[in-house]
């Protein structure tokens, strides 16, 4: 176990660092970011809709998206000069590979969201005050199903035609269930209803990435692998 | 008798047998105290849904066995399978909403079952479209069969995050806990109809299989391709 996390942050250092030296995809995913929340802003009738109404929509449509696009690249990376080939002839465990990848998967998306969150409070005057550390962990929750299952496609869709669009096309209805758990326990949150009310949606959440955490650790060796 | 021989008389046997099966529905089976007429869809569209469900399992339970086994036939049955359940969830889709107009008062709603059937079918495409969009047989096959899995499990999580909404839909009337709620001439029409949907669906994948067996034999060498 001690062996599969080592190896997995091995992979996932790598990608941080390439990430953080280049920075024009994580760059390009914060400004995107913002740019779909503004868009957000004209794509509804302030006079007739309450901000606060549509408030979690905007939150979770903007991080859907931008967790597609950040898991669009994942692979893309490994795929010049036959870097993947590399990471496969390397001792690495299949687990571990997956692991890294995910991790820094959700670092990049972390990254995204923990700009794009102020950016949505500033854009749309939502009081998140009160309520920041459970929002934080709802996102936190629903980004880890995010990743899991979207990790797992990213692997497969580089060596399809039109990947990119095939990703969306794959990806979108296994994000439905987190983000139906994230929306309506955000509202929850906005609305200021106590955490017992979004019992439900939190176990959904859990329960999703429980099982998603734990298949796609089990199917990735399937991606890669002859 | 060829396989493709097979399937076509499989066929038509069932569509003899859902000829059978509307004379009793139309002609034998007791009005709809409230509906009326409008019910008689309720022997197409039930059995459609069933079918398409069948399709979705099997094609599960065969990407399974094929990571496993890795037997070309388990692949070959999947994309079979998972066509021939794209039209019975296509059947399902139609009929509901001519049902739903009259009785409902809408053409749609995103009610649970709803819901989970749309997503079935956004499956059931994405599935189709991977595998066009990857030339290499043994990946095309690999990924469909993780695409698979992963799809049968998001079938449960889908239908849990809607029905935490409030549902429309009648409530299971066939297999719940107590007995059937179906009056004993409506079941009885119903469970021949589930049973000429299994018929043709076996007719329809024998043919497809078939169908996938002679682009094999004519040297393409595509598992699976049609």
């Amino acid at each position: 176990m001690g062996d599969l996390l080592a190896q997995a942050w091995i992979v996932a250092r790598k990608d941080l660092v390439l990430e953080f030296r280049t920075r024009t995809a994580l760059l390009s995913a914060v400004v995107f970011t913002a740019l779909v929340l503004t868009v957000f802003n004209f794509g509804r009738d302030p006079t007739a809709v309450a901000t606060i109404d549509l408030a979690p929509s905007i939150l979770w449509v903007t991080f859907t998206f931008a967790a597609m696009l950040a898991l669009n690249r994942a692979f893309q990376l490994e795929l010049e000069n036959g870097a993947l080939e590399g990471l496969l002839a390397s001792p690495l465990s299949r687990v571990s590979l997956y692991w890294g990848k995910g991790v820094a998967n959700l670092a990049f998306v972390a990254v995204v969201e923990a700009v794009g969150l102020p950016l949505f409070v500033l854009f749309f005057d939502v009081p998140v005050g009160s309520v920041l550390l459970p929002l934080i962990g709802v996102i936190a929750l629903a980004t880890v199903g995010f990743v899991a299952v979207g990790t797992l496609f990213s692997a497969m869709v580089i060596r399809t035609r039109f990947a990119e669009l095939m990703l969306p096309v794959l990806l979108l209805p296994f994000l439905i269930p987190p983000l139906v758990g994230a929306v309506q326990v955000t509202a929850r949150l906005l609305a200021s209803r106590p955490l017992s009310e979004s019992v439900g949606y939190l176990k959904l959440l859990a329960a999703y990435d429980i099982v998603f955490v734990s298949l796609a650790s089990v199917l990735f060796r399937f991606t890669v692998d002859e | 008798m060829s396989l493709a021989q097979r399937g076509r008389r499989i066929t038509l046997v069932g569509l003899v047998l859902l000829a059978g099966v509307y004379v009793r529905a139309l002609a034998y089976t007791p009005m709809e105290r409230f509906q009326g007429p409008a019910q008689k869809i309720f022997y197409l569209h039930v059995p459609a849904a069933w079918s398409a469900m069948l399709a979705m399992g099997l094609v599960g339970l065969s990407s399974v066995l094929y990571l496993l086994l890795r037997d070309a036939r388990f692949d070959r049955f999947a994309a079979a399978s998972a066509e021939v359940g794209t039209t019975f969830s296509l059947v399902m889709l139609t009929t509901g909403p001519i049902w739903a107009k009259p009785i409902w008062g809408t053409w749609w709603t995103w009610d649970a079952r709803l819901t989970l059937t749309l997503f079935l079918f956004f499956l059931f495409l994405g599935y189709l479209l991977l595998r066009s969009a990857v030339a290499e047989p043994g990946l095309r096959a690999r990924y469909s069969a993780v695409l698979g899995i992963c799809g049968l499990v998001l079938l449960p999580f889908i239908h849990l995050s809607v029905y935490l909404f409030r549902t429309l839909h009648p409530q299971p009337i066939v297999l719940k806990p107590s007995s059937p709620s179906l009056p004993g001439d409506m079941l009885i029409t119903l469970l021949l109809s589930f049973a000429v949907f299994t018929v043709l669906y076996v007719g329809f994948v024998t043919q497809r299989y078939a169908l996938s067996l002679e682009r094999e034999a004519q040297g393409s060498g595509d598992v699976g391709r049609a």
